[in-house]
């Protein structure tokens, strides 16, 4: 393999590995500041209970998330020089203000949140957690402003003088349709998978008779979260996809396998095609659904893989424009239905909770279980379609991803940062999932001592310490 | 002034930054064995830093950020060409962040012993390979121009490895380890206080030497403007201040003398450098500087305004932070042993 394709496997793999704790750290951030706000504002125990509980599992997937990101920002530089150079001058600013807005609210208040307790009047200290959660969801949307630009270049001036695209609007940038949608997306699947952990989490405990008073609401938190988040996700991928159909067609093209232009497409639950992967053989369908997701009408008309080809040839000059088809096509299919599942889990359980009731079978426990592992799985698939099925283009019809890499990093250099990095994830994966399941074995502590009002220079012990 | 030199300006107060806020964290980290002699010392330690190290990490993607959004150029051959370097950085800052939130949660003590480790390596290795880094940007790099006009590092791993960087990391990472002990004299008591108070005498002396030579060095083979001698002879006079106020045990003062030193070291690192950004080793053949390196006009105004308006803000916040937690610990703060384990339960005291 040369520096170009193991390149693109080191940020495959740092990617989707980052994102396994970006969107627990976002959804949680959020239902672990609502759950201390109930205790703030009832005095009701259990909300305290329930908030360190969460907070803790929160914690341990913080950190994850905080160092593999670093790696995130320096690969661009180290590994894509030539993109960088690119696009640095319209994709590097949403990635500082990314630093500056939010990357610093998030891990200041954090800390004044984990070492604040007893520390900070109650309201200042349940104000932090709420700066933290909000820091999360503005990096989501300026990196996803960035993101979307590379898959929708808007706002921009190619300058053939120095080779680049120079910005021409920061706003168009940052507030165009694909980064809005996206971020809508990324948000409320966020809001998936942190509902989804909680419901996982909390069933398991109370089929194990564990803190019954405190996991029925959160039981009944979670499943409502992922119910909802369920919905919002539903929509906005929707909304999503008609953008797809009208920015990156050969992206919906590839996702559905249509290899004509069609009117009336069914949408393909399944299909087998000739294994040059130019022309379907066997296909299971749903009639007209395609043309609906994609245009809004049954009779609306879906560009195809093969006229797409066509066309870009003679707009961007002869090359393969296609991206690997059997990857987009099931990776789309296996992104919505990861996500699909939970929600329909969600709404099950709603009913078979009902009235305070809890299922005893095993079947309703392994089921829970398995719940926060879908979204989450889904989330990292979603990243996969979205980047691959955008191949050849690393920025969609500007820059091809193998004139990205940097050219003077080594096959053998970018090797090694591959496996340590591979190696080093592994083993952090294998601690992070330790604790995480440790920490929910035990589960929510019987007592809590109530955090006082304490001023800064108290001389009592620390009610946490590392 | 240009708004390139303005963002050079930007870009060194957010490296100004980072040196030191994560250069007393980075000491501290790496002291932890040395200064924290048990269990409860050594999580006393950790805690000064617990609720500050995230935060003063942030300082270095937000440098990078702001490289990359000002001087694609520059971000773009700093960070491919100095690949491995910043692989091994990396991997540290992952270690100890992972190591912070992660040791204390089990009571085993190999697993504590192990998590020590990460940290101490984790917080030396980067405070270490940060003035290599710069020296050898200040010092200037085989670059070339590749077919496309860019221009590309053309060295190899070893080129970096010259006597004035390796000169440049050793001032890192002693002056850090000094900051590191002066930060802890002042926010802890005990024993700590005392040791770390103590071990910032000979550590002090041996990054003075390391600091006057190396900037001498710097002033006298890279540096052909007068004005940078204002600040290197402050910083080593700062530096020695610092010392005597260590001496007399006023803590504050010797923190801020501690700071100071590191804010001049590296104003005067940056000024010997401007207006280039990457000189090249041989100064005849082509190199980045603040005009051929950066974004154009509207990205560098649009910044502006965006890092006018935030910073401040972020100042503000991150000082009260500080302020929040001045507090000074000991192994007796840390009076519940297990509390911060995963299975410790706090109860009504």
């Amino acid at each position: 393999m040369n520096a170009l394709d193991l390149s693109r496997w080191q940020f495959g793999i740092t990617t989707v590995y980052h994102f396994l704790f970006v969107p627990v750290t976002i959804g949680m951030g959020f239902l672990v500041a609502g759950l201390q706000t109930a205790w703030v504002r009832t005095n009701d125990a259990r909300y305290l209970r329930a908030t360190k509980f969460f907070g803790k599992l929160f914690l341990i997937n913080f950190a994850m998330g905080v160092v593999t990101g670093i790696v995130q920002e320096f690969q661009f530089g180290m590994n894509w020089s030539n993109y960088s150079r690119f696009v640095g001058d319209i994709f590097g600013a949403p990635l500082a203000i990314e630093g500056l807005l939010a990357f610093f609210l998030e891990s200041t208040f954090l800390g004044v949140w984990i070492f604040g307790w007893d520390r900070l009047p109650r309201k200042v200290h349940l104000a932090s957690i709420w700066l933290a959660a909000t820091g999360t969801v503005l990096s989501a949307y300026f990196i996803l402003a960035a993101n979307s630009w590379m898959q929708h270049p808007v706002g921009y001036v190619y300058n053939a003088q120095t080779g680049r695209a120079e910005l021409t609007s920061i706003v168009a940038v940052l507030t165009q349709k694909t980064a809005v949608i996206a971020f809508f997306h990324t948000i409320t699947s966020a809001f998936l998978v942190a509902g989804s952990l909680l419901v996982g989490v909390s069933a398991w405990l109370l089929t194990r008779d564990k803190a019954v008073d405190v996991m029925r609401s959160t039981l009944k938190l979670g499943l409502v979260t992922t119910l909802a988040a369920s919905a919002l996700v539903f929509i906005s991928g929707d909304m999503q996809s008609r953008v797809m159909v009208q920015q990156q067609p050969m992206k919906m093209a590839a996702a559905e396998a249509l290899y004509e232009t069609q009117t009336n497409a069914p949408f393909s639950v399944f299909t087998i095609g000739t294994l040059d992967g130019s022309k379907k053989v066997f296909q299971i369908g749903v009639p007209d659904l395609l043309s609906i997701l994609s245009t809004g009408k049954p009779s609306g008309e879906v560009e195809g893989i093969n006229n797409l080809q066509k066309a870009y040839e003679q707009k961007y000059g002869i090359a393969d424009y296609r991206p690997n088809i059997p990857v987009a096509y099931w990776s789309f299919r296996l992104m919505i239905g990861f996500g699909a599942l939970a929600g329909v889990f969600a709404l099950w359980a709603l009913w078979a909770t009902r009235r305070n009731r809890i299922p005893r079978g095993s079947w309703f426990a392994r089921a829970a279980v398995a719940t926060p592992f879908l979204p989450i799985a889904g989330m990292g698939i979603g990243w996969i379609f979205t980047e691959m099925a955008r191949q050849p283009w690393v920025v969609f019809g500007l820059m091809r991803t193998s004139d990205a890499v940097s050219p003077t990093v080594t096959a053998g250099q970018v090797l090694t940062s591959l496996i340590v990095f591979t190696l080093l994830y592994a083993v952090l994966a294998v601690v992070e999932f330790g604790l995480m399941f440790k920490a929910v074995k035990i589960g929510p502590p019987d007592e809590v001592h109530l955090p006082e009002d304490a001023s800064a220079l108290s001389d009592k012990p620390l009610t946490f310490s590392y | 002034m240009s708004f390139n030199s303005l963002w050079f300006i930007l870009i060194v107060v957010l490296w100004v930054g980072y040196f030191v806020l994560e250069g007393f964290d980075f000491g501290v980290g790496s002291l932890l064995r040395v200064i924290g002699r048990d269990e409860g010392e050594r999580r006393a330690i950790i805690t000064t830093l617990g609720p500050l190290w995230d935060g003063n990490e942030v300082w270095v993607l937000v440098a990078g950020g702001a490289t990359f959004a000002a001087f694609p150029e520059w971000y773009a051959t700093l960070f491919s060409g100095f690949y491995l370097p910043l692989l091994l950085i990396l991997v540290a800052l992952i270690l100890r962040g992972v190591a912070f939130e992660y040791r204390s949660k089990h009571a085993d003590m190999t697993w504590r012993t192990r998590w020590d480790y990460a940290l101490i390596i984790g917080s030396a290795l980067p405070a270490l390979l940060w003035g290599v880094a710069f020296a050898n940007i200040v010092r200037g790099v085989p670059l070339a121009e590749s077919a496309q006009g860019s221009i590309e590092y053309a060295g190899g791993f070893f080129n970096l490895l010259n006597p004035y960087a390796l000169l440049g990391g050793l001032t890192t990472l002693t002056l850090f380890l000094t900051h590191g002990c002066m930060f802890l004299a002042l926010k802890t008591d005990g024993t700590i206080r005392e040791r770390a108070a103590v071990l910032a005498r000979p550590l002090g002396v041996v990054a003075a030497v390391f600091a006057v030579v190396f900037l001498l060095w710097t002033q006298l083979s890279y540096s052909d403007r007068a004005w940078t001698w204002a600040p290197i002879l402050i910083a080593a006079a700062a530096l020695l201040a610092g010392l005597v106020f260590n001496q007399r045990r006023r803590e504050g003062w010797a923190f801020a003398f501690t700071s100071l030193t590191i804010v001049l070291a590296v104003v005067a690192l940056f000024g010997a450098l401007y207006p280039h950004v990457m000189p090249n080793i041989d100064r005849a053949l082509p190199g980045l500087d603040v005009f051929n390196a950066s974004s154009t006009q509207y990205t560098l105004k649009t910044m502006t305004v965006v890092a006018v308006v935030f910073t401040p803000i972020v100042l503000a916040y991150q000082a009260w932070t500080y302020w929040v937690f001045r507090r000074r610990l000991s192994a007796s703060s840390i009076a519940q042993p297990e509390a911060g384990t995963l299975d410790y339960v706090v109860t009504g005291r």
